[in-house]
């Protein structure tokens, strides 16, 4: 199957997204630069990390104006598998793909740490592996990390099963402990904690295994054994 | 700030005319302390800088080690004081960005940065507070932007920092061999400006470093911008790649002025050049202002004509500004124009290098009385000294630092931050681990043994990480070097830093000297700061959770050498007696104990003993794996000390191993081998750490508590004061 990484000016996770898709997962991962189009044929696609434009204006809200996200859009419609990870959420939310929004962090700092996640919707095609309320230790790194919603938003999302990830503990003040979201249909996926970061033991000091279930997943979605 | 009379009657004399303003500008630039180690230069060659795994070629602003496998670890430390100590989140910010390019010019790719902070009383100074804060933002705001780790380093409070900061960066890149950047130009040849505009910040800002700090002179801190960075580093890492990179040097202290000539005097060309060509952010600037703005965020690029027009399709795809400023010659002149007009027209080889000095020194009156100690107000509680020393900002945890730096991006941390020294993973399947380490309490007291101590300590904690020392980086900072007192300082430490590194092949591959650095109370104490690297080829020490009943031992000896220590001047407010010396057969044998043993997987993990000394080491242990401790101080190797003294003392070559009991014999007979100096002084279990004498308790305290203190006070006291 073949997985598309879309690069902004200012990813920088992308390369690390590439690594795990490539060498751990034996999957076909494929670079695409913003200003390219995606091919038809793909199976997948993942918005990695980083500060695409320097977190400008608004983290991702210039990327989610990239000709490519017209593409990102489209496939999302046929219900291609999308990932947005950290600032690819964050472009996600912006192009509209997602609901809410993301705000600075409640302690207004970075903020780089280990949490864990709680599954909350396994029926996606990047959490099918996981048992309900299964936990993911996991890092995070980001600086607008504090997902928002309004009330009647969040009584939407809870309805229609949107929310794939809760934090365990408070730990950026998001609305409803909300780490990640999906569209009503389910295909796309939004998460701010980094997978690809927890996925080798080699990096991983708690439980690679858990994180390595968000990739297994879509393989399983896609019929592919590992 | 500009030339000295006597420098201005010897650039007259070299090329036997009056130099044009924009000349002057040039020289003053180029010659000022800052861009030409003129008081330093000639002592700096008696370190040791060659060694089996480094690398030298021509004009590298970074040291390469060979890691093997046909990979190389490039390695580079530079400061940012003066301008940080007026615009702390630019100058830190700046600092990085300087530091990034150095690593990158070689043509490697920044992989890790590493910080080390000293402000005043943050207690006390809401000053120090404000910059600590700042300096910490910009570094965060800017490494977090490029996704390159900030996995390392330290940060320190002195008095002798007040109104002041010294913020230093390291970085480390990695690359195939193939890849590095043989510098070469020929006859022909173009010159590019490639990336951000140039424009008036950072004006005369090597010459501003290079002063005592007077006057807040802001426009001469430059401007920093993180993603024109990003996309400089992908820009540059393609063109290399696609082999269209010929020479390349960063634009840092000087500005066009020292990456022309220097890039011109080491590869023997002449540049001519055009300021009209250079992209720039206002369209009114003069020669020469152009020539030594220090706008950040901008490469210098040798090419040849055929292989521009690739360079500029890539700088086109990430839509970077690349111009084309100027050609190769073959006259050994720095030739600079506006259109067809002459603004200078210098042999390189005046323009950058300066005349050094050979500058007096004399021993510090102050060093005659200060080894005497004086009589210490007993202490009635030491649980109570203990939290104490807990909560100083000196030594309570530093996650509020380390938790706003993204340390995971890049999927290389396997020994997080926090620890003794971070480890990165290399594609080769070898270890990488990198500590920088300075003291200025105990260089101030004894500048020679302080030196080789900062330098023991760095070695040291890249040891606790399984890793042997390969090369090692130096930043020299002190105050003016024209006062003899001073400048004996600086020449001590530098020999001590020499000796050190011949007797254990470590081989200084990179460096800096920062001179000048004043406060209104007078000059800093003096501040060497020592980066090692270390590799590992196989099994790094990863730090495994502590269990009940799992052993401790110390290695090395205990001594009675307080001068400098936390216990001196943070408990009792003394300053002085006498400070650690490192015995070189000692640290030797306990290093290679250490990794002898290390690979041999019995350990659960090995830290070092520094500042706080063995009290505050024992209690990391236990407050990182939320266990208890019980340690018998009479069982420290020490030579009949007080309880005090070996709780507290900071002597070096001191190692903790922590292990599952049952390994006990194996980790003895590789000490017992090698002669070490050691013993078993306790185990885990409990929820208290306790110290006691005998069966006299000495210290008492909930592991919870120590623990909650030692997180959360440096956080309190930032944000609350």
């Amino acid at each position: 199957m073949k997985v598309g990484v879309v690069v902004f000016p200012g990813s920088n996770c992308d390369r690390d997204m590439y690594h795990v898709l490539t060498d751990v997962f034996n999957l076909d991962a494929q670079y695409y630069w913003h200003e390219k189009s995606l091919p038809k044929n793909i199976d997948a696609v993942i918005l990695p990390g980083g500060f695409s434009y320097g977190d400008r204006l608004r983290a991702g809200v210039i990327a989610a104006h990239s000709p490519i996200i017209k593409d990102v859009q489209k496939m999302a419609k046929k219900g291609v598998p999308v990932l947005g990870v950290c600032n690819g959420f964050q472009i996600l939310v912006e192009s509209g793909l997602l609901p809410g929004v993301l705000l600075k962090n409640e302690s207004l700092n970075f903020m780089c740490e280990w949490t864990n996640l709680v599954v909350e919707n396994n029926k996606t095609p990047f959490t099918n592996q996981f048992k309900l309320r299964q936990k993911i230790p996991i890092p995070i790194a980001n600086g607008e990390g504090r997902y928002y919603v309004d009330d009647d938003t969040l009584k939407e999302l809870k309805k229609k099963n949107q929310i794939v990830f809760r934090y365990d503990e408070v730990v950026n003040g998001s609305s409803n402990r909300i780490a990640g979201v999906c569209n009503e249909d389910g295909n796309v996926v939004g998460m701010m904690p980094h997978p690809e970061r927890a996925v080798e033991s080699e990096i991983n000091p708690i439980d690679n295994k858990p994180s390595s279930l968000i990739f297994e997943s879509l393989l399983s979605k896609m019929g592919v054994s590992n | 700030m500009s030339l000295e009379p006597q420098e201005l009657t010897e650039l007259k004399s070299k090329i036997g005319r009056d130099p044009t303003s924009t000349e002057l500008q040039i020289v003053a630039a180029e010659w000022s302390e800052h861009c030409s180690y003129k008081s330093s230069k000639r002592h700096l060659k008696m370190l040791p800088m060659e060694g089996p795994l480094v690398i030298t070629e021509k004009g590298y602003d970074s040291g390469v080690l060979d890691v093997g496998d046909g990979y190389v670890v490039t390695a580079h430390i530079e400061s940012h004081n003066h301008p940080s100590a007026v615009e702390p989140y630019g100058g830190a910010a700046t600092g990085v960005g300087g530091v990034i390019r150095d690593i990158l010019s070689a043509g490697t790719r920044p992989i890790a940065i590493f910080d080390g902070l000293r402000f005043g009383d943050i207690e006390k100074d809401q000053q120090a507070r404000w910059l600590f804060k700042n300096a910490v933002t910009g570094i965060a705001d800017y490494g977090n932007c490029l996704g390159i780790p900030t996995i390392g380093g330290e940060v320190e409070f002195d008095k002798c920092y007040e109104n002041y900061a010294l913020v230093d960066v390291a970085a480390v890149g990695f690359g195939k061999k193939e890849n590095l950047i043989k510098n070469h130009a020929k006859k022909g040849d173009i010159v590019v400006l490639m990336g951000g505009s140039t424009g008036r910040d950072g004006i005369g800002g090597s010459q501003f470093a290079s002063d005592s700090l007077e006057s807040e002179d802001r426009s001469a801190v430059q401007i920093p911008d993180p993603f024109i960075e990003k996309l400089i580093i992908e820009a540059i890492l393609e063109a290399r790649n696609e082999k269209v990179i010929h020479a390349m040097k960063d634009l840092g202290g000087g500005g066009l002025s020292c990456a022309i000539s220097e890039t011109a005097d080491a590869l023997e060309i002449g540049i001519e050049m055009d300021v009209d060509k250079v992209h720039t952010r206002e369209s009114d600037m003069h020669p020469d202002e152009i020539m030594v703005s220090e706008s950040q965020e901008r490469m210098l690029i040798i090419t040849s004509k055929t292989k521009f027009k690739k360079l500029q399709e890539i700088c086109k795809k990430f839509r970077i500004g690349c111009s084309v400023i100027g050609t190769v010659k073959s006259d050994n002149q720095m030739h600079v124009k506006k259109g067809k007009k002459t603004f200078a027209n210098l042999p390189t080889d005046v323009v950058a290098n300066a005349t050094l000095l050979d500058l007096p020194s004399k021993e510090p009156t102050y060093l005659k009385t200060i080894e005497k100690e004086k009589k210490l107000k007993p202490i009635s509680d030491y649980s109570k000294t203990m939290m104490k020393l807990l909560s100083s900002p000196n030594i309570a945890s530093k996650i509020w630092v380390y938790g706003q730096y993204d340390h995971e991006v890049g999927i290389r941390t396997v020994v997080k931050p926090g620890r003794d020294a971070s480890v990165l993973r290399l594609d080769n399947g070898k270890f990488l681990s990198v500590k920088i380490d300075g003291n200025p309490k105990q260089c101030y007291i004894n500048p020679r043994e302080g030196a080789i101590g900062c330098f023991e300590e760095a070695c040291r904690n890249v040891v606790c990480t399984g890793a042997k020392p390969i090369g090692m980086l130096d930043h020299l900072q002190f105050g003016s070097p024209k006062d003899p007192e001073i400048f004996w300082t600086f020449l001590e430490s530098l020999k001590g830093l020499t000796d050190f590194a011949k007797d254990f092949k470590i081989p200084c591959v990179g460096g800096k000297v920062s001179l000048y650095n004043e406060t209104p109370d007078g000059p800093i104490k003096p501040t060497p700061l020592i980066g090692v690297i270390g590799l590992i080829d196989k099994t790094p020490q990863i730090p495994q959770r502590i269990s009940k009943d799992d052993c401790l031992i110390i290695v090395g000896e205990t001594k009675d050498e307080l001068g400098g220590s936390e216990y001196f001047e943070y408990i009792h407010k003394f300053i002085g007696g006498k400070c650690p010396t490192v015995d070189f057969t000692e640290s030797k044998k306990n290093m290679k104990s250490v990794l002898e043993i290390i690979p041999k997987k019995l350990l659960k993990s090995v830290h070092d003993c520094s500042k706080g000394g063995l009290a505050v080491a024992v209690s990391e242990l236990s407050m990182n794996n939320q266990i208890g401790c019980k340690v018998d101080l009479d069982k420290v190797p020490a030579k009949k000390l007080d309880a005090d003294r070996i709780l507290f003392s900071e002597s070096h070559s001191r190692y903790l191993l922590t292990f599952d009991k049952k390994n006990l014999s194996k980790v003895e007979k590789i000490l017992k081998k090698n002669k070490t100096s050691y013993n078993i002084i306790g185990k885990f279990g409990g929820e208290n750490i306790q110290f006691t004498k005998g069966k006299k308790s000495i210290i008492d305290l909930r592991v919870d508590k120590a623990q909650k203190t030692w997180l959360n006070s440096l956080k309190d006291l930032v944000l609350h004061g």
